[in-house]
């Protein structure tokens, strides 16, 4: 891509204690662009995303924010840069309604006093140009399906307008229309020039919406691939770190019974 | 409590223009008019969104049972005394409703009331201090000691249970200690505390005056906001409904009033209750506040990613229901014209938790309304009121109340299991 990346790392590393859970870490993001950070459990996705939304901030390596060098240590600091972060647990409070939670700190007053009314008109503006059906803004997050509730946790980090959102695993829970229903939701985030990290363990998520794949492996990255010219074995073969791996060897078999 | 629908009269109906319907087409939509009002009460009742309907019922019963059993139940006069009686429990379950809210437990107001109630006493009557002083030196203790609990609970992480358990204990013998070897203080008739809870405006017009300024600021608050919402395209209560809404209102104002002018008039401390019930109403459902109170009953972490400093709100709310403790304290001291060693103890503590509870407002936290200790505190002044007219001997009301309470929060936790069953919860 011809334009600076929103979002750069480089040389990202984090260690806890005798763990060294990330070692020369990079990582682009681009506007519209999805990219999807794959690796196997404790490959380092989670410490890689902590890192940028200043859960825990790195011990060495640089984060550039569309090209120049910024330091992120608190949770603050990613949002007031425009970096959003959906978590897996969506932390909505599910006694309040759709627009408590998309406003949920950082309210709109009028007079001192809630404005409900246009927190209202703004959700379901919101809502409407997401393409994201709910109900209804005015019942609580309860009744919702965990489909329409990582809409809404979505949508929610939209309210601030960030450039760059990461979701951690936002299919993992869900049924196969929720999922569709949020995968469509991840390309409409493309449509509208946001950069999406995309955490998953799905391979057919990831190759249905991603862009470019970087997978992780033991900390380090392990190969970044172009959608379009990359299959769904070779990324396992990253993740795993071999070619040689259970599943290539099973194919392998498969293609010898065959003959 | 906004409930959406579409716009009831046509002009409305024409969709906005760049209006998405963002409306599931297996949504149960809410039929429009009376019926549509009778299903949605329907839907509401299976779910196990009872809100406050098991408390009106609870009222309904208990007058008819005591009425029947003894015509002076329903006098003017015991309904106006018992308008008074209330308040104290009242407002000490205000404060319990904000904690219950948070999902948390005071188990110290009962003790903190009495403790105020006696600071004001030694201050006033025993040193001479101005009146005026001393309820301010008794409500600022009160608010005080509950940071103080609210510091252990959000800053330390002691329970809350444990922290007001153990405040229980210590406000209670703080209270002895200021109250001394006088062990009685008698608060003189013309002080402000007997004041606050004696005085009556007798004339009728005050409840009458008090019931339609009531009335009409609700009526006029619902339109304003129907008109905001109508211009800004989202939906809005219909005038029809709004017209209901107020009619129940007026009448049950209206009818209070009239009871209260039959006997003497409309009491100071109902009259103080009130607007306390609805500054502290809007406090929680319209400003930041009371939202950030809600999130953090709902979900603690949720809470937190969105920025609110939970130990703030946790610990402002200890304070709040402290300072509530207080006001009771004051008023139940100036219902009996002293404070004693024995001021806020036995069964207050109960009868507080029981008020907010029955009111409604869950003790699972992020689901209830101020309003629930108002009729919470109705229900449990009513029982206690008719017992006594009845005869019926402290041992049987302590059982009797205990089992009020027992049935309020298993209805509590029925409702939020169908509740969970019909996916609102």
């Amino acid at each position: 891509m011809p334009e600076p990346a929103v979002l750069t790392l480089r040389g990202i590393s984090k260690r806890f204690g005798a763990v060294q859970a990330l070692k020369d870490f990079d990582l682009e993001v681009h506007a519209g662009e999805v990219v999807a950070l794959v690796g196997d459990n404790g490959a380092g996705k989670s410490t890689a995303v902590k890192s940028i939304a200043g859960v825990n901030p790195p011990d060495e390596g640089v984060i550039e924010w569309e090209g120049r060098a910024v330091s992120i240590n608190r949770p603050h600091d990613a949002q007031n840069l425009g970096i959003a972060t959906v978590y897996q647990d969506l932390a909505l409070c599910d006694n309040l309604d759709v627009v408590g939670n998309l406003f949920l700190g950082r309210e709109l007053r009028r007079l001192g006093v809630l404005d409900e009314v246009r927190m209202e008109q703004r959700s379901r503006e919101l809502l409407n140009t997401l393409s994201i059906r709910i109900p209804s803004v005015r019942i609580p997050v309860a009744s919702l399906s965990g489909g329409q509730r990582q809409t809404v946790a979505i949508a929610r980090s939209l309210i601030g307008d960030p450039k760059v959102v990461i979701l951690d695993e936002p299919t993992a829970a869900l049924g196969v229309e929720q999922t569709a229903e949020v995968l469509d939701l991840v390309e409409r985030l493309r449509e509208h020039g946001l950069g999406t990290i995309l955490i998953s363990h799905n391979m057919v998520d990831v190759m249905a919406v991603a862009d470019r794949i970087a997978v992780m492996r033991l900390g380090r990255n392990n190969g970044f691939f172009d959608k379009r010219s990359t299959t769904t074995e070779e990324i396992i073969s990253a993740i795993t770190g071999a070619t040689d791996s259970a599943v290539t060897r099973r194919q392998a078999r498969k293609r010898e019974e065959e003959r | 409590m906004r409930r959406d629908r579409a716009p009831g009269d046509s002009a409305a109906q024409e969709p906005a223009p760049d209006a998405v319907p963002a409306v599931d087409s297996r949504l149960l939509v809410r039929e429009e008019g009376i019926r549509g009002y009778l299903g949605e009460f329907r839907r509401k009742l299976r779910s196990g969104e009872l809100g406050s309907l098991p408390v009106v019922v609870a009222v309904i019963i208990i007058w008819t049972v005591f009425g029947s059993l003894d015509s002076t139940f329903l006098s003017a006069q015991n309904l106006s005394d018992l308008s008074q009686q209330i308040v104290g429990t009242g407002m000490i379950a205000v404060g319990i409703v904000f904690v219950l809210l948070l999902g948390e437990i005071d188990l110290s107001v009962g003790s903190v009331s009495g403790l105020c109630a006696a600071i004001f006493a030694v201050l006033n009557v025993l040193n001479g201090m101005n009146q005026w002083l001393a309820l301010l030196v008794a409500l600022v203790g009160g608010a005080a000691v509950g940071l103080i609990q609210g510091f252990f609970f959000a800053k330390v992480g002691v329970p809350a249970f444990v922290v007001t358990l153990a405040g229980n204990l210590a406000w209670n013998g703080l209270m002895l200690q200021v109250l001394g070897t006088s062990g009685t203080v008698n608060i003189p008739s013309e002080s402000i505390v007997s004041k606050l809870y004696s005085t009556i405006f007798h004339s009728p017009a005050a409840a009458y005056v008090t019931a339609a300024v009531g009335v009409g600021l609700f009526l006029a608050a619902s339109l304003l906001d129907a008109r905001r919402r109508r211009t800004a395209r989202v939906p809005y209560r219909p005038v029809a409904e709004i017209v209901l809404r107020t009619v129940v209102i007026a009448a049950i104002a209206f009818v209070t009033a009239y009871i209260l002018n039959q006997y003497q008039g409309l009491p100071l401390a109902l009259l103080i209750f009130l607007i306390v019930l609805v500054i502290l109403d809007f406090v929680l459902r319209r400003t930041t506040y009371g939202r950030r109170i809600f999130a953090v009953g709902g979900n603690i972490e949720g809470a937190r990613r969105a920025g609110i400093s939970v130990p703030f709100v946790r610990m402002s709310v200890f304070s709040i229901c402290g300072f509530m403790a207080a006001v009771g304290g004051i008023f139940l001291a100036g219902q009996i014209q002293s404070a004693s060693q024995t001021s806020g103890g036995g069964n207050l503590l109960m009868n507080v938790i029981a008020a907010a509870v029955i009111g409604g407002t869950s003790l699972f936290g992020g689901r209830g309304s101020v309003w629930s200790a108002l009729l919470g505190a109705l229900v449990i002044g009513s029982i206690q009121s008719g017992m006594n007219i009845m005869g019926v001997s402290n041992a049987v009301q302590f059982m009797i109340t205990g089992s009020v309470l027992l049935a309020a929060v298993v209805v509590d936790s029925l409702s939020r299991r169908s509740q969970k069953a019909a996916g609102r919860a």
